[in-house]
């Protein structure tokens, strides 16, 4: 069996794996009709969103295709044993298609929860609104009470229905001993609704029924807009292509073929392996020869040979030729699972980070509480009255509900993530705006990260046009990275070839009447000695009938922008560093080339180690990676970016994902933070401000629901006022660490 | 001021229906795709949001 003959059997296979795998990957909607959810990046415009309903639509058994240009995702629903050529259907069309994990993409609750609470809460700060204006024009005392009764009732499901997220929160918070920002809220808004209860039912003047209202909506405006920047990001991120199959082809004892999902291969199993497939879980080669690329799983940039014997971890890419192999894991005990579990150890053993609204809000409300207190017992001792002592003290707690705290930091991060968002920048959380600001210490992965994709490539010997234009010839037959790279230099001419074949694990074999060319490892290429000793660092040479004639260099190539980006990072004097699984020679060039210290074929723990060392020494740290191998060091640093070219865990595992070449995008990050950071702080000092006037006039007794009103959304506006100026601000000044950084242990060369 | 009591449950009402529909919308999964929303207008054919996880809205169905 020649390996060209097995490459077009499993051709034919992976044709039919691609239908098992929408298979597999679909639901069952009702009766029959299944829903299968595609990922499209390539969609941009109204037309690609017509062209792809339409196309799809005319499929047999297609019962309704939707696009969203939002999430870039197509929903189709169809019917019948086997699912339509969706994915080639798309690829004839040209947008590049695959599965979408409908488990992955459940309508988020929370949103639809806070957003219909926040609905209901407009409604009735509104319409109370709209009474109150009335009772303060002067109505009469009549018509002030209907209008109280007919805000009591508005108020009361309001309460129940929108104040439930509060109240929920602060429960559990209370619970466990804690307080946060929800606690103040609830308290403040239960007790105004329980004396405006009161005094409506004493026909009282004053009730506050649309302070506690209107505290609610602004309130879950901060919340739910902090939502959906979460949201946005987690979506943009899961949009992006996942890199484990979910089957694999599987070779039965019986001599049949099936396409078997992930979970159910056992080790032993044999597993057909295309060129151009990823690994599913670890196991060893037993037949065919091939080139794999390593780079996500333990940051070797090479690609290496696979031969009969080697071990390959799952998540490692076949590049060039099939491959037969038998499990030695199942998924569970593989490469990946294993990452997954260091990602959980190193998640539990990282401190838990204490939002800068938290932090605030465990200062705040004893604070508030306390002077609350103060004031019912100074009203109490000064008139001995206890309903005005309690009216006034309930007043001041009004006043001071933390409406422009709970929208100053909300508000600014979402003005940050928009401001990042339009650098190609993804944010996960606001949490990480907050810590990134205060990173001193950068920790960058070589492989993927500091290196972009595409060697650069460097000719020796006969560099002649022609000589060119026939490797880049040969070189298209392959999709091997250096066969990509050469495939490049022929500047649009092309040299007529009789026959092209692909030897894995050694290049490509061209036929030219009687002329053979070789494109490929030097030792194979070239057949006389004393030649090939003529330019021993070349990583491929071409021959002409055995005399090695053109050789070529493959080194890393710098990602867009590092240089700048570390330039920029090194001037504000923060400390970086080089920590990769590659061979020293490799980071060595790289590191020199930036100027930058280094660490070399570190195993994932020993980067978390490395982290850990780093923090321990009193740094913030940023790591920066790609890989499978850097999620747990993604996990253990303070904060994380990775390229949107980076495997989908470590994409999962960052708290940031640039999706833009250039990593400029890190010290833009990092300025964009600093920058939001200074804003949350001047709207404390704003928040702080507005309490250090509001609270003299609550504790005197001289707040009426007129004056409330007025101050809190007057707080909130010039709060959210506040935050919106990030958005139009000229580039800052570099920033500057927030701490002069500690030295840390230095550590070069190898850290075992 | 007695007299144009009649005007507050009318206010209040119209409310209720600027309310319904909102929770209608956003069952019927009008605000899944604001971008594409918005180039949808320039097309004939499929106007309907699509939410075929829930039963409310169900997607286009192709005429046969």
């Amino acid at each position: 069996m020649s390996c060209c003959a097995a490459g077009a059997e499993l051709h034919l296979h992976q044709a039919r794996a691609m239908e098992d795998e929408i298979m597999l990957a679909s639901r069952v909607v009702h009766d029959g009709l299944r829903q299968t959810d595609l990922s499209v990046p390539g969609i941009h415009c109204g037309g690609c969103l017509h062209r792809i309903e339409s196309t799809l639509g005319k499929l047999e058994g297609v019962a309704g295709a939707r696009a969203n240009l939002s999430t870039r995702r197509v929903t189709v629903l169809w019917r019948g044993d086997a699912p339509p050529p969706l994915i080639r259907t798309l690829e004839a069309v040209g947008y590049q298609a695959h599965v979408h994990d409908i488990g992955a993409d459940k309508k988020d609750p929370v949103l639809g929860q806070l957003l219909r609470a926040l609905a209901v809460a407009g409604f009735a700060s509104s319409n109370i609104m709209l009474l109150s204006v009335s009772i303060w024009a002067g109505a009469g005392a009549e018509t002030r009470d209907l209008f109280h009764w007919i805000s009591a009732s508005l108020a009361l499901p309001t309460l129940a229905y929108s104040g439930r997220i509060f109240f929920c929160s602060a429960w559990n918070s209370l619970r466990h001993g804690r307080t946060n920002m929800d606690v103040p809220i609830s308290i403040g808004v239960l007790l105004a609704f329980g004396m405006s209860l009161y005094e409506t039912i004493h026909h009282g003047p004053y009730a506050y029924f649309d302070a506690a209202v209107s505290l609610l909506f602004f309130l879950l405006i901060g919340r739910t807009l902090d939502h959906v920047m979460r949201e946005r990001a987690r979506e943009a991120v899961s949009g992006l292509a996942r890199l484990s199959p979910h089957g694999t082809l599987v070779l039965q004892p019986d001599g049949t073929r099936a396409y078997l999902a992930v979970d159910e291969i056992q080790p032993g199993m044999t597993i057909l392996l295309a060129a151009g497939e990823r690994v599913p879980v670890d196991g060893r080669v037993t037949g065919g020869s091939s080139d794999v690329d390593r780079s996500l799983v333990s940051g070797e940039s090479a690609p290496q040979p696979a031969v009969r014997g080697t071990e390959l971890q799952a998540g490692i890419l076949n590049l060039t030729g099939p491959l037969t192999i038998v499990a030695t894991a199942a998924v569970r005990d593989s490469f990946l699972a294993e990452m997954k579990r260091m990602m959980e150890a190193a998640e539990t053993g990282r401190s838990a980070y204490r939002r800068i609204s938290d932090r605030a809000a465990r200062l705040y409300a004893p604070v508030v509480h306390a002077t609350a207190l103060l004031t019912f017992a100074g009203w109490m001792i000064a008139s001995g009255d206890a309903h005005r002592a309690i009216t006034i003290a309930i007043a001041v707690l009004i006043i001071t509900c933390p409406c422009a705290l709970g929208l100053a930091v909300p508000m600014v991060h979402i003005v940050a993530a928009r401001r990042l968002f339009d650098n190609g920048i993804m944010i996960k959380d606001g949490s990480a705006l907050e810590k990134l600001a205060e990173i001193n210490a950068v920790v960058f992965d070589k492989t993927g990260t500091l290196t972009a994709g595409q060697p650069l490539l460097t000719a020796k010997g006969n560099t002649g046009p022609d000589a060119l234009a026939l490797a880049s010839t040969i070189a298209m037959h392959s999709r091997h990275p250096y066969s990509q790279g050469l495939a490049s230099l022929s500047h649009g001419r092309s040299i007529t070839l009789d026959a092209v074949s692909e030897h894995p694990g050694m290049g490509l074999e061209a036929r030219s009447g009687a002329t053979v060319h070789r494109l490929g490892r030097p030792d194979w290429a070239i057949a006389k000695r004393h030649s090939r000793d003529a330019c021993q660092d070349a990583t491929v040479a071409l021959s002409t009938n055995g005399k090695g004639t053109t050789y070529f260099c493959f080194d890393d190539r710098l990602r867009a922008g590092a240089i700048d980006a570390v330039a920029e990072l090194k001037r504000t004097g923060a400390f970086i560093e080089i920590v990769s699984g590659d061979t020293d020679k490799r980071v060595r060039d790289i590191a020199s080339q930036l100027g930058l210290p280094w660490v070399s074929d570190a195993r994932p723990a020993d980067k978390i180690r490395r982290i850990s060392a780093l923090s321990e020494a009193g740094n913030k740290v940023l790591m920066v990676g790609d890989g499978l191998n850097d999620a747990p060091a993604l996990i253990a640093a303070d904060v994380s970016m990775a390229p949107a070219s980076a495997a989908d865990i470590g994409r999962n595992a960052a708290d940031l994902v640039f999706l833009r070449d250039s990593l400029g995008a890190v010290p833009q990050a990092i300025e964009i933070a600093r920058a939001a950071g200074r804003l949350v702080q001047q709207n404390f000092g704003l928040a702080v401000a507005y309490n250090v006037v509001a609270i003299p006039v609550a504790v005197l007794g001289h707040v009426t629901p007129l004056l409330a009103a007025i101050t809190m959304s007057l707080s909130s506006l010039i709060v959210v006022a506040n935050a919106l100026r990030l958005d139009g601000r000229a580039p800052q000044n570099p920033w500057i660490p927030a701490f002069g950084r500690t030295v840390p242990p230095l550590l070069l060369g190898s850290p075992k | 001021m007695i007299d144009f009591f009649f005007l507050v449950p009318i206010a209040i009402g119209l409310g209720l229906a600027g309310l319904a529909s909102f929770m209608w919308t956003l069952r019927n999964g009008q605000y899944d795709d604001l971008e594409g929303a918005a180039e949808r207008i320039l097309f004939e054919g499929n106007d309907g949001p699509a939410s075929p996880s829930s039963s409310s809205g169900a997607l286009p169905m192709k005429a046969r």
